[in-house]
């Protein structure tokens, strides 16, 4: 895992590693408060500018609010501040929590979305 | 666990302030080492990365060997995805499974939702698909079989293929050139005609990894 990135091979260069361990921003929690449980591709939107009741907003916290005042899937979220996601989560629980941010969740039902399906099909076909 | 649980997000209209809300979905691109699953992905979308650095849970039991290891409590993948935006406001985004077993979580994170998978092919090593095919079977996820025709690899029919693999006569097996653009879309495309037409199996088992 070095940083040569030649076309389809491409690593990213984390040779200096982190200076602190990804879980301590969170202090030690792996998993995100109330059980709440978050997709790849689940949507999440900044909903208010107030200030938390009970969460000390971290700096890690205000890069996320400030990244999502535009609506941004968990996945592109995590790939901009290049934190692991499951840090992203339990960040995203506490902002969640406090009623800061809304993460819409992906459909529940067993089978697959007709109308996404279409969209999809289509955006491949005019690709 | 649920795979089917989620199936990409459209939002309902109006939603949002900051800018409009994107309708997202994902399509797992699969097969063994070594295939042209990173090529396929860069070939067709805007590729970045992700760090994930995941606690080894009971999601993983069974899954990841810890037997010695109890110390280690957290694994780290570094791993790229693709993305293509539409005008339509549909993101789509195109995972490659990581190959190493000591990954496998990873799997059941990368399925939720998915619209399906497309599952690479090498004629001269087809057996280093069985592990995704299996996977893909036993989670009830719809998948397509992609050769990718390498220079001077073996051409060999579909039907060949489709008896090498022990596929059902309903998994659409399509040739393809993981380099190729067009070539890229055309798989993706079958892989969506190939759910929407609803042609598929029964999803026989919801859990991804369990008892069996």
């Amino acid at each position: 895992m070095t940083g040569h990135d030649s076309h389809g091979d491409r690593w990213f260069d984390r040779e200096a590693g982190p200076v602190v361990r990804p879980y301590a921003v969170t202090k030690g929690r792996t998993l995100p408060s109330g059980g709440a449980s978050f997709g790849l591709i689940d949507v999440v939107i900044a909903t208010s500018e107030r200030q938390p009741e009970f969460l000390r907003l971290g700096p890690e916290h205000r890069r996320i609010l400030s990244l999502c005042r535009r609506p941004t899937p968990i996945v592109d979220l995590t790939s901009e501040i290049d934190l692991p996601l499951g840090v992203v989560r339990v960040l995203l629980g506490d902002l969640a929590s406090e009623g800061m941010v809304r993460v819409l969740s992906t459909q529940k039902q067993p089978v697959t979305d007709e109308r996404l399906l279409r969209m999809v099909l289509d955006g491949l076909e005019s690709l | 666990m649920d795979l089917n649980r989620f199936n990409g997000a459209v939002p309902p209209p109006g939603t949002g302030v900051g800018g409009s809300v994107p309708s997202t979905a994902k399509i797992l691109i699969s097969g063994g080492f070594g295939v042209g699953k990173t090529t396929l992905v860069g070939t067709i979308s805007e590729i970045r990365p992700l760090r994930t650095e995941e606690p080894m849970s009971d999601r993983s039991v069974g899954v990841d060997d810890t037997r010695g290891v109890r110390a280690k409590t957290t694994t780290t993948v570094a791993m790229d995805f693709g993305r293509i935006s539409f005008p339509s406001g549909l993101v789509l985004y195109l995972f490659g499974t990581p190959g190493q077993e000591r990954f496998w979580f990873m799997w059941d994170e990368l399925a939720i939702g998915a619209i399906g998978a497309v599952v690479l092919a090498d004629t001269r090593r087809v057996a280093d698909c069985f592990a995704a095919i299996d996977y893909f079977e036993r989670s009830g996820i719809p998948f397509i079989i992609a050769v990718n025709c390498f220079d001077g690899a073996p051409r060999f029919e579909p039907e060949d293929i489709r008896i090498a693999l022990s596929l059902g006569p309903e998994v659409p097996i399509v040739l393809g050139d993981a380099r190729q653009r067009d070539s890229v879309k055309q798989v993706l495309v079958s892989l969506v005609r190939y759910v929407m037409s609803g042609n598929r199996r029964p999803n026989q088992v919801v859990r991804a990894h369990g008892a069996g």
